[in-house]
């Protein structure tokens, strides 16, 4: 167990605006993603986590340009997801300055493709994103993909641990339940998993407010990636940062 | 004016230390030749992978002996991760490979226990504190001058370097109750075992200064 957590700024991107939706569903534009993760960068976040959320629909990843700015300023951590098919893909993606890539809806046509990253990049760099939403007629839950609207039928544990098996080095666990409601995480599933695998996983979905990261990291998250929090300014990175360590959350200063 | 050479040898995401230097106004360059290696100023040698695979990429473009012969002339040469394990004499990973031999000692695989025998998560990924190590009480003097004991900066690796000779380490880092090399010194060769370009404002110390050094 990590005895830090990681807290990420997660940013949605489309057509190179910054959007934010809910339940992955119905974005606004809030501006300029280099922008705000600048801002992030220099108020002390850990990591920047950008997601070309229309990717994965048209086959295609949009965020050479963003990501090249990004480089010139912001010196942390960068994974990069949405829309990453193919090693060819990976390859870009890490040349224009991205460290992991989150790879979803590829991954779950192609479990090999975790393990070929895996084998050509490190582990370290290949990050399993999962959409996890719960099963209304059972226990569980189901991963979905391309962006929340298609189910896999598979159970989020039970992939999370194959994926591990085949090369994951991290796991992105989405609640699409909860995500962008701001009404709290599913420590359930955050719990379920991270107790189950003995890589990282970044829980992300559903936080608003400290108590909320403070709840995944006593769950076994080993990183929080917010959004809505940071981008409609209800929080800064220093004060959530200052509130977790009150809440015995250790995190880098 | 500074300028930096970087090696490129296929291995690595130049771009972002690329990026660094320029953000202190530094010249990059790129070697993929030796004469490029051999005309060059202030030499990095980044990296990310296989030690097996970092040495034969040098092996291959005939950088050798060219980064040998330039650190041997005392030019500013920093190693950053496999580029800093690289700078030891062997490695263990895969089997047994040599290094450049710059800084005695050797690259052995991180424990996957802690002191408590507990299972830990190898590699380790994430910041970690650099603490001086031996009887110094700060790093001044070198490459880690803007750096205070106890800030943290961004590790990525399942393997740790071992210096043979005490004076050689610079600085450690705590990695499930053990002490792990974060990074060595011999003359004008350092090694960061951390990613200075990814670890903010503590790794841009560490980058400023080497953009410094390499003005002489």
């Amino acid at each position: 167990m990590a005895d830090k957590i990681r807290l990420i700024a997660r940013l949605e991107v489309k057509n190179d605006y910054l959007v934010k939706g809910i339940q992955l569903e119905g974005l606004r534009k809030l501006g300029d993603p280099h922008d705000f993760a600048k801002e992030y960068y220099e108020d002390g976040i850990d990591e920047i986590l950008y997601l070309d959320i229309v990717a994965s629909l048209y086959n295609r990843n949009n965020l050479s340009y963003i990501l090249r700015r990004t480089t010139e300023d912001v010196f942390i951590p960068i994974t990069v997801g949405g829309g990453l098919r193919t090693l060819e893909d990976v390859q870009k993606a890490l040349g224009q300055g991205a460290d992991k890539v989150a790879i979803n809806t590829a991954a779950i046509k192609d479990p090999q493709l975790i393990t070929r990253v895996a084998q050509a990049y490190g582990s370290q760099c290949m990050v399993l994103s999962i959409q996890a939403k719960r099963r209304r007629d059972a226990a569980g839950w189901e991963a979905y993909y391309d962006n929340g609207r298609e189910h896999s039928g598979l159970d989020v544990v039970e992939w999370a641990k194959r994926g591990v098996k085949l090369g994951a080095g991290e796991i992105l666990l989405t609640s699409v339940d909860r995500e962008g409601l701001g009404r709290g995480m599913d420590e359930e599933l955050i719990e379920a998993v991270a107790s189950e695998v003995p890589v990282p996983v970044i829980a992300t979905g559903g936080a608003g407010g400290v108590d909320d990261i403070a709840a995944a990291a006593k769950k076994g998250a080993s990183a929080v990636a917010v959004s809505s929090l940071l981008h409609y300014h209800r929080a800064t990175v220093a004060g959530l940062k200052e509130e977790l360590v009150k809440r015995g959350v250790k995190v880098r200063r | 004016m500074s300028e930096v050479t970087i090696i490129d040898y296929g291995l690595s995401n130049l771009l972002s230390v690329q990026r660094a230097f320029e953000h202190f106004g530094a010249t990059v360059k790129f070697a993929k030749t030796p004469e490029e290696v051999r005309s060059a100023r202030a030499l990095v040698l980044p990296g990310v992978g296989a030690f097996r695979d970092g040495m034969e990429g040098l092996q291959k473009l005939g950088l050798i002996e060219p980064i040998r012969e330039r650190a041997g002339a005392g030019v500013p040469l920093l190693g950053i991760c496999l580029g800093m394990q690289m700078l030891f004499e062997e490695s263990e990973e895969f089997g047994h490979w040599e290094g450049l031999g710059l800084i005695p000692g050797r690259v052995v695989k991180i424990p996957d226990h802690d002191t408590e025998s507990n299972p830990q998560r190898v590699p380790q990924v994430g910041w970690n504190a650099l603490l001086p190590a031996g009887t110094e009480s700060d790093f001044d003097g070198s490459l880690l001058e803007g750096v205070r004991p106890g800030e943290e900066v961004y590790f990525v690796h399942s393997y740790e370097a071992k210096p043979t000779h005490k004076e050689d380490l610079l600085a450690q880092t705590i990695y499930g109750g053990r002490r792990i090399c974060a990074a060595a010194r011999r003359g004008n060769v350092t090694g960061c075992q951390f990613h200075p370009e990814k670890s903010g404002r503590v790794g841009l110390c560490v980058i400023r200064e080497f953009a410094r050094a390499a003005e002489l």
